[in-house]
């Protein structure tokens, strides 16, 4: 038996790590990864209260993440790819103008 | 006990995992090292049960997601980052105001819980129980995700393709 | 079972399992040497014991005495994790494959299976999914042009194959109504007009067969689509920069890879180990495990027919391929299966 609230200091702690890593990165690819990283500690509190709960509707919730995650970091890295093609950079303080 | 043990294995794994990707300034080596806070959640999910959702875990999260994000450093040759003035600033205030929030929000959860046990598999999730949820009672949210997909592919097509290929097409 | 004769009996097994799945990828090299020698007219190998038969052990011998050459430019700590990726991935995979029934020792039914998972197909895809990071690490850890672009175009082509691949398999998930490999294997039993075996790839999944043998040829980066190795343009693709052991446990992850998804392609749609089945108890318990090789070791000689006979694709050919054609066959076999059962 673990409590329930072990499982919720984990998930915040990726949470916080996620976020972390939003606010001091510079490369805008790890910045993209620290949100995947916030992601992953909100699911693990679906699943967690999911089990909690009896509800197996936290599980599911943690499959349309997923699928958010998918559709997102598809996007996210297309604009990547885009954004260096025009500036041929990734860091992300040089990325500063609004136009090309 | 075993239970306690094999939590807090996974939850030390992970935390590394996390904080490796914070300190490592190679994005590859910071992708390596989400891909094992992946694993180890994919394996706190089969403590609780929830079979298919570690095995989605790993199939999507680390199986394809990720494989996109290592084929973009590798196709863009991301470098080392740079440390800039923005970041120095961004590390003198980001990581002492995080850890705040995160021992109070740690605090706050600790505080408030009732001491709720969860049991080993609490729940399980077999992937038959899951269809029926999705397709009975989230069948619209399911289809929605389907149309966003959708659009999430063609919007990758077009952001990804290179400018002159546009051009051409719109010629034509 | 007491837990303690569980994890002896499990060790035994996993340790059997992978002196015969190692035999067998040194083999089946040997095979293919073999075959396609004979195709293009030559013989193979021939010097070292009979038939050459041998050769695979003299290569084990030179693979372990030949110097571990790093060169000064790789990036050190992904280099040499790279091929280890690659090798354990593909060995994990084959411990959820059951290779026959159960046989009884001492009033104990042990399966011939290392662990019996009931997501065991799921377990397959997602430990075969992560072995990409091996190839593409490699070729990105080398520090070399063609290794760079071998690891490209091996992660751009097994992240697209895998939902080909995924979306074949869901066709058969649907009639056997289970991720377990046995079950699977368990709903293909009996006979259509009492002589054709009700195997899944006479039960309607010809065409899931097709899709799953063209994707899995990409999969396991074999020819028509071994684009990330392809010799002629890119000296050896991502494996371009190893030699001795590490080349060779890329060698062994390729084959072990080739073999695990022959077992699948058995277990999924050639009726796994049911065949007749005749004769006292002990031939009883021994044919189902013989006609399980006999499958795998046909769907391997399909695997070096086909090195032997086609030309390589182009790169964007084999993308078109992947996602306009392949995919939408795909999805229309699902829909096809999924009609044909709801009636």
């Amino acid at each position: 038996m673990v409590p329930l609230s072990y499982y919720l200091v984990l998930s915040g702690i990726l949470f916080a790590c996620g976020v972390t890593g939003f606010l001091i990165k510079r490369n805008i690819i790890t910045i993209f990864m620290s949100i995947e990283l916030m992601l992953n500690g909100v699911n693990l509190s679906f699943v967690a209260f999911a089990a909690h709960w009896h509800a197996l509707a936290g599980q599911v919730f943690v499959f349309f993440v997923m699928v958010v995650a998918a559709a997102e970091s598809a996007v996210g890295l297309a604009i990547i790819i885009a954004v260096f093609r025009a500036r041929e950079t990734l860091n992300a303080d040089q990325l500063n103008l609004l136009k090309l | 006990m075993l239970h306690l043990t094999l939590f807090l294995a996974f939850a030390v794994v992970a935390v590394a995992g996390a904080v490796n990707l914070l300190a490592q300034r190679h994005p590859i080596n910071s992708a390596l090292s989400l891909i094992a806070v992946m694993a180890a959640l994919a394996g706190e999910y089969l403590l609780l049960g929830a079979e298919f959702v570690a095995a989605i875990q790993v199939i999507v999260y680390a199986g394809a997601i990720m494989v996109l994000f290592v084929f973009v450093i590798m196709l863009l040759n991301a470098g080392v980052e740079e440390r800039t003035n923005g970041s120095r600033v961004a590390i003198v205030f980001g990581i002492p105001g995080m850890l705040i929030g995160g021992v109070l929000v740690a605090w706050a959860v600790l505080r408030s819980s009732g001491g709720e046990q969860v049991a080993i598999g609490a729940l399980p999730g077999p992937p038959a129980e899951i269809a029926n949820l999705l397709f009975h009672e989230f069948l619209l949210p399911f289809e929605i995700t389907s149309i966003l997909i959708l659009i999430a592919i063609m919007g990758a097509v077009v952001l990804a393709s290179k400018p002159q290929a546009v051009q051409k097409r719109k010629e034509h | 079972m007491p837990i303690w004769l569980f994890i002896v009996v499990s060790v035994i097994k996993s340790i059997i399992l992978l002196f015969i799945l190692l035999t067998a990828v040194a083999y089946s090299v040997w095979l293919e040497r073999k075959v396609v020698g004979h195709m293009q007219n030559r013989w193979g190998p021939t010097r070292v014991g009979p038939f050459g038969l041998l050769q695979p052990a003299a290569d084990g011998l030179k693979f372990l005495f030949k110097e571990d050459l790093t060169p000064p430019h790789v990036y050190k700590p992904l280099y040499i994790a790279a091929p280890m990726i690659a090798v354990v991935f593909a060995l994990t995979s084959i411990s959820v494959i059951p290779f026959g029934n159960s046989v009884t020792i001492g009033g104990y039914s042990i399966p011939f299976q290392v662990t019996d998972v009931n997501t065991g197909l799921l377990l397959i895809l997602g430990v075969t999914s992560i072995g990409v990071y091996g190839v593409a690490l490699a070729g990105w850890s080398s520090n070399n042009k063609y290794s760079l672009l071998g690891g490209l175009r091996a992660s751009a082509q097994m992240v697209s194959y895998e939902i080909s691949l995924g979306l074949s398999l869901v066709g058969v998930l649907i009639m056997a109504g289970s991720f377990s490999l046995r079950q699977i294997v368990d709903a293909q039993a009996g006979h259509f007009w009492g002589f054709i075996p009700r195997w899944n790839i006479f039960h309607g999944q010809i065409i899931g067969f097709f899709c799953y043998l063209i994707a899995a040829y990409a999969e396991t980066n074999r020819v028509p689509f071994d684009l990330p190795e392809a010799e002629t343009e890119l000296v050896a693709g991502y494996h371009t920069e190893y030699s001795a052991m590490k080349f060779a446990m890329f060698f062994m992850a390729e084959y072990a890879n080739m073999i695990t998804v022959a077992c699948l392609a058995t277990l999924l749609f050639l009726g796994g180990w049911r065949g007749p089945v005749f004769g006292p108890p002990i031939l009883q318990a021994i044919l189902p495990v013989f006609w399980f090789f006999v499958k795998v070791f046909c769907f391997m000689f399909v695997y070096i027919w086909v090195r032997g006979t086609l030309p390589r694709f182009r790169y964007d050919q084999l993308m078109a391929f992947g996602w306009k054609f392949l995919l939408p066959l795909a999805i229309l076999n699902l829909i096809g299966t999924a009609v044909a059962v709801a009636w």
